[in-house]
């Protein structure tokens, strides 16, 4: 099933031009790898799935992404109804300097969907569960959730991303700033919740895109030059500059 | 090592050890200059904290008042205490002529009166009897027993005449002359007479003014920041807009009394010299200072927490309400307190709308006439009794021990509230 369909996507940051008539399907309950050397657009590719591009002044984004057959960047289209259909997690572990149980909290708030502090209760205790971090945490819910270690933190934000039931959720880099024990959780975390959400995540580490993603696309200058299932693209890509990038010719 | 390098070692250190010792120089000025300033207004303001009080025997005589038999509260209030009151000051010298009477009587102030009345009233059972009463010194007098006054002047220039000096010296050797803590200096309004003279009017004036100035200056300020921050577009109308803010803040607070005379009473009619428009005026002058520390602290906030709500489906203005201004709140509170202290010391337009009118009353709100602490400083350091140079340093004292406090508040602001970033 295709939940993502993105078409010829132009994104320019004032003049310039960042993203080349993209086009992409990304596949339901599966996990989508963006590879691509530093400065290729796949963040800002990650970035214009739930409109997080509009915060930046200059960005314009051009062409369609159509998701469940609507397309996001049509001026009906409300940017909270569709954030809380599309969950993000950053580079960098963001929780609220606020306590983790309101850090899971927030979403599930601001969206009306807990009627009573027991729901509330419940879908904290869910989040962290699935988020695997509910054992780490239970004692200290109510204790800042910046003084976690980082790799709390990024599941902390795992959490948070999930505690509003997203179909999508986008992840940039999330490892990046990770140890490889806490790279290595995340991982498997990733794994498991790809039964319920479709994930796209952008990855600097080739390893990481073949052991978590079952798609992968390439990003280069802006262009996708080459995107298929992750076992096609890592042992037989069609594209000499995929294979050169893969096997660390450049980049 | 050759020998040019060994050189330019050697010279690298000197250098170094030169522009430390500048440091420690710049620092050794600043320290000193300040050491200076306040032993200056403390050696001179200290005294201003003491009063002296003539210790006077007064007859209540029943008679002299122009009591009945039995005199009801009303008959207290409505008696004659000037006759004894006079007979009092006069009784310390029984040999006294007319003018020498006249003398002893300017040797308490013109409270002396009130004085004595109070002292019926609350011992009514006094009538009939003599006690002796703490009346206020003059002014002059008052310097004269702080040490403060020339007595070896010859007697044409001076304000205290020989007769008034013996009969005050011959009190003293009595015991009859006191010095007590100054508790009307906190308690009465402005004066004309050093001894009676207080800040009451004057305080009340600035806890006022600075009330206005915050309710108008911290929302209007706030809200403008937090528009230009979070919600307004980058573009050459707001890089306009914070070029002139930042004027704005650069402006001489006489131009925004100018401001304030012009429109606030000119035009508008607004009370004169009331706090009201010296707040709203002190409000123009804080603005600038407030919008700039609130932009700073917004900006402080890492993006990475507006991304993070955005993303959780927060609307621009829940990430703002929700995330932003709470963490900048302590930044930029700390600001208005700074701004307020500003504007606490401000004279020049306060002067120029009216606040410098000599008040003798306590306001009771911020419609009612009064002066504030720097114009108070201005008014009394204008003045020519001797009795006011102390009263100036401990009414500086006093507005510095408020900023003190001020400034304080706005650290412990700052360190308890600010959140660490993981």
């Amino acid at each position: 099933m295709i939940k993502i369909k993105a078409k010829n996507v132009d994104v320019f940051y004032g003049k310039k031009q960042a993203l080349y008539n993209i086009g992409l399907d990304i596949e339901e309950n599966q996990v989508t790898a963006l590879i691509g050397p530093s400065g290729c657009g796949k963040s800002t590719f990650l970035r214009c799935l739930n409109r997080m591009n509009d915060v930046i002044d200059i960005c314009s984004v051009k062409g369609e992404i159509l998701i469940n057959d609507f397309n996001i960047n049509d001026k009906s289209c409300d940017v909270v109804r569709l954030r809380e259909k599309i969950g993000m997690v950053f580079q960098k572990p963001n929780p609220f300097p606020k306590t983790v149980y309101e850090n899971i909290s927030y979403g599930p708030t601001i969206h009306g969907m807990a009627q009573s502090k027991q729901e509330m209760d419940e879908i904290v205790e869910t989040s962290l569960k699935k988020a695997a971090l509910w054992e780490e945490v239970k004692d200290r819910l109510h204790e800042a959730g910046t003084g976690l270690s980082g790799g709390q933190q990024q599941r902390l934000c795992i959490a948070r991303a999930i505690s509003v039931r997203p179909e999508v959720i986008l992840m940039d880099e999330p490892c990046s700033a990770l140890d490889p024990i806490a790279t290595a959780q995340i991982e498997e975390l990733i794994d498991e919740l790809k039964k319920e959400h479709t994930i796209i995540i952008v990855t600097h580490s080739m390893a990481q895109a073949a052991r978590v993603s079952q798609n992968t696309g390439f990003f280069h200058l802006g262009h996708l030059i080459e995107h298929g299932s992750t076992d096609k693209i890592f042992k037989n890509p069609d594209n000499t500059k995929t294979q050169d990038y893969i096997t660390g010719r450049f980049g | 090592m050759n020998k040019s390098k060994e050189q330019l070692l050697n010279k690298r250190y000197k250098a170094e050890q030169r522009f430390r010792l500048y440091g420690l120089s710049a620092i050794f000025m600043a320290l000193l200059f300040l050491t200076i300033f306040i032993f200056k207004i403390f050696s001179t303001g200290y005294s201003a904290f003491q009063k002296t009080w003539l210790i006077v025997p007064v007859t209540f005589d029943a008679e002299l008042m122009m009591l009945e038999q039995n005199p009801s509260n009303e008959d207290l209030q409505d008696a004659d205490y000037y006759d004894i009151a006079l007979k009092s000051m006069a009784d310390l010298d029984p040999n006294a002529n007319e003018d020498q009477e006249n003398e002893l009587k300017r040797m308490v102030s013109y409270f002396f009166e009130k004085e004595i009345k109070n002292e019926l009233l609350n011992n009514p059972g006094l009538i009939g009897k003599t006690k002796e009463v703490y009346l206020t010194a003059s002014d002059d007098l008052d310097q004269v027993f702080k040490g403060n006054y020339p007595r070896d002047l010859p007697e044409d220039q001076r304000r205290v005449s020989d007769y008034q000096l013996k009969i005050f010296d011959q009190l003293v050797a009595k015991g009859k002359v006191e010095s007590k803590f100054n508790i009307s200096f906190f308690t009465y309004a402005d004066s004309r007479e050093p001894e009676l003279a207080g800040i009451a009017s004057s305080f009340m004036g600035s806890i006022f003014s600075i009330l206005v100035c915050l309710m108008i200056a911290f929302p209007v300020a706030v809200l403008a920041a937090i528009y230009l921050e979070e919600f307004a577009p980058k573009n050459r109308l707001t890089d306009f807009i914070e070029v002139n803010i930042n004027n704005l803040a650069a402006v001489p607070s006489i131009v925004f009394g100018l401001l304030g005379l012009g429109v606030l009473l000119a035009i508008f009619h607004l009370p004169r010299s009331t706090p009201l428009v010296g707040g709203i005026t002190l409000s123009l002058m804080t603005l600038p200072t407030i919008i700039i520390a609130a932009r700073a602290s917004l900006k402080a906030v890492p993006p990475s927490i507006r991304e993070a709500a955005l993303a959780m489906g927060a609307s621009r203005m829940q990430t703002t309400m929700h995330h932003t201004v709470p963490l900048s709140m302590p930044g930029t509170l700390s600001g208005t307190i700074i701004g307020l202290a500003q504007a606490l010391g401000e004279t020049a337009p306060l002067i120029l709308i009216g606040m410098v009118a000599f008040v003798n009353t306590i306001p009771g709100s911020p419609m009612d006439p009064a002066a504030s602490l720097p114009v108070q400083i201005y008014i009394w350091a204008e003045s020519a009794e001797r009795g006011f140079v102390e009263k100036v340093s401990a009414c500086i004292m006093v507005l510095l021990g408020f900023l003190i406090i001020m400034n304080l508040f706005a650290q412990i602001i700052r360190h308890k509230f600010e959140k660490k970033w993981s």
